[in-house]
């Protein structure tokens, strides 16, 4: 299947892709109104270091720990992407303790927030990588691990 | 065509269902069910008291999906006799179920000490199943006083589910450390005083000698008198049915990697099953739901013919308690780290070269990465482990692990 890849050699340190992620899945209709003057709530994140720099979303492991921890039903598989309910989800965050990559996080509400590969909303396809300006970020077939 | 034969109907019975069919689409399986309601999530009455969910998303499987998969649930029926030999389970109701495999996953049931005058208690609770929290919605009102007997995760969620609905909450704790199995002593005073803001009362280091109707009449002398009592005190693994049948049973039903028990084609997990650690030392009873899913899942694939070994147990907590949120994992050794704030407590815990536990009260962020150096015993030499204890993240790690988790499909 798709699957965000990242090339950190090629990795500007931009943070374009956190802002694309945040408006993505604000549900506005323009990035002004979605988040100018407002914390931004991405599911994407840039991690830092003199000379290095990188976006770390959610891996959609083919065996996703937080699946087998979530304790609402919540978290569920639909075609190998790993998704949330977010009417379900109690934020009990047992999903934040298991996933090996940091890549779920507490939302602002309470509940759980992850990477849905954008296909739940209405850009329908990863933001951050249609904004990534250096294809440091990709969607694309890369083979299943073994 | 194989038969398979569930007993109970919680996480491990969802997950061995899900098991089996990875393996085999068309086996006749069999669940038996002693709640009129299969596969309610029991983790969520807490939640369900406070209104974040409904009966109607409690069910990790609807009817449907048992349909789906070919299952058949008998519900309001307990397994009263196994024969391993003749390979049948015996329904409280007579009927008798032959099977080529079975799966116990019988869960726990909560424990009542002796005290001398309970008999004369009006309104004593648990706090496990869903009926628990059926009757305790029915019966606690503004006007209610609660005593809660435990200041384990049962005591303490049953706490912040009801602080809307009662008058007053009290709870007692004899060991006088909040979540004893999980924090120690200053992360149980912080959670302490974090929920005494919230208004619930404490009584630390004591214990009820006796009950004189609805009063509680503590060893020290102190009479605490409540409409409601809930008592907490612990659970104990469901393991009368395979001991029964000549089984091995320690604390749990003792299983192997593969979760099968002593006797030939009977499987153990969740609650009632003691399986290995991943330190490969010791067996223990990890009641958590991580835990029972895993198992359930390697039982049923075992059971179906499949070969799945389950290693990688680890004890793992994460627990959110009005707002502020406790996560911990695996075993605290020596004292690698620690850094406090007022909102916020870290202790990571490492011996001979791997961390072995972590505590984290208040700031979670990004946990997992820290479980995940415990699960895979990551060589902490082999990473820059400074600058993890400061801040989880994947800069540590090398720019050849994020090549491959990164980059690649995991």
């Amino acid at each position: 299947m798709k699957r965000i890849y990242v090339n950190e050699e090629w990795c500007l340190g931009c943070h374009l892709c956190e802002y694309n992620c945040a408006f993505a899945n604000s549900g506005a209709r323009d990035m002004a109104t979605a988040l100018k003057g407002k914390p931004i709530q991405p599911r994407i994140h840039i991690e830092e270091a003199p000379q290095i720099s990188y976006a770390v979303s959610c891996r959609h492991c083919k065996d996703p720990l937080c699946v087998k921890s979530c304790i609402s039903g919540a978290l569920h598989l639909e075609d190998g992407v790993v998704c949330i309910d977010h009417g379900r989800c109690v934020g009990c965050l047992t999903c934040v303790l298991v996933c090996p990559y940091g890549a779920v996080l507490p939302g602002p509400d309470g509940a759980a927030m992850k990477c849905e590969l954008c296909l739940h909303n209405a850009v329908g396809a990863p933001a951050c990588a249609a904004g990534c300006p250096n294809r440091a970020i990709v969607y694309e077939e890369r083979g299943e691990a073994i | 065509m194989k038969q398979y034969v569930i007993v109970g109907a919680g996480a491990a019975a969802a997950a061995c269902i899900e098991g089996i069919r990875s393996v085999d689409r068309t086996g006749k399986i069999t669940v038996i069910s002693e709640e009129e309601r299969p596969f309610c999530c029991r983790p969520l009455i807490s939640y369900y008291l406070e209104g974040k969910t409904d009966l109607e998303h409690m069910h990790l499987h609807s009817p449907a999906f048992t349909r789906e998969a070919g299952c058949t649930v008998c519900t309001g029926r307990r397994a009263a006799h196994l024969d391993a030999a003749a390979k049948t389970v015996r329904l409280d109701s007579g009927e008798t179920l032959p099977y080529d495999a079975l799966c116990v996953a019988a869960g726990a049931s909560p424990q009542t000490p002796d005290y001398p005058g309970l008999e004369g208690v009006h309104g004593v609770f648990h706090f496990n199943a869903l009926c628990d929290a059926l009757a305790l919605e029915k019966a606690v009102t503004k006007s209610t006083r609660v005593l809660i007997l435990g200041g384990g995760l049962i005591g303490l969620k049953c706490a912040e589910s009801l602080q809307a609905r009662a008058g007053s909450l009290t709870i007692c704790i004899r060991s006088g450390q909040l979540l004893r199995s999980i924090l120690d002593a200053d992360g149980s005073e912080m959670l302490r005083a974090h929920m005494e803001k919230q208004g619930i009362q404490f009584i630390l280091g004591d214990t009820p000698a006796r009950f004189e109707g609805n009063a509680a009449v503590m060893g020290g002398g102190q009479r605490v008198e409540f409409d409601a009592l809930v008592v907490a005190s612990g659970n104990r693994p469901n393991t009368e049915l395979v001991s029964a049948a000549g089984g091995a049973v320690g604390r749990g039903i003792l299983v192997d990697t593969r979760m099968a028990t002593s006797l030939p084609d009977v499987y153990a997990a969740g609650d009632c099953a003691e399986g290995w650690t991943l330190t490969g030392q010791t067996r223990r009873v990890l009641a958590i739901w991580p835990n029972a899913v895993q198992q359930g899942y390697c039982a049923g694939v075992n059971m179906a013919g499949g070969e799945k070994n389950f290693d990688r147990a680890i004890p793992m907590n994460s627990i959110g308690l009005f707002g502020l949120h406790v996560m911990s994992a695996g075993s605290y050794t020596d004292l690698v780290y620690e850094a406090h704030t007022d909102a916020a407590s870290k202790k990571l815990f490492a011996r001979d070269g791997v961390l072995t536990g972590f505590i984290l009260i208040g700031d979670v962020q990004r946990a997992g990465i820290y479980t995940a150096l415990i699960r895979e015993k990551t060589p902490l030499a082999s990473i820059d482990f400074e600058a993890v204890k400061r801040e989880p993240s994947l800069l540590p790690f090398g720019r050849a692990y994020r090549a491959q988790k990164l980059g690649g499909a995991v």
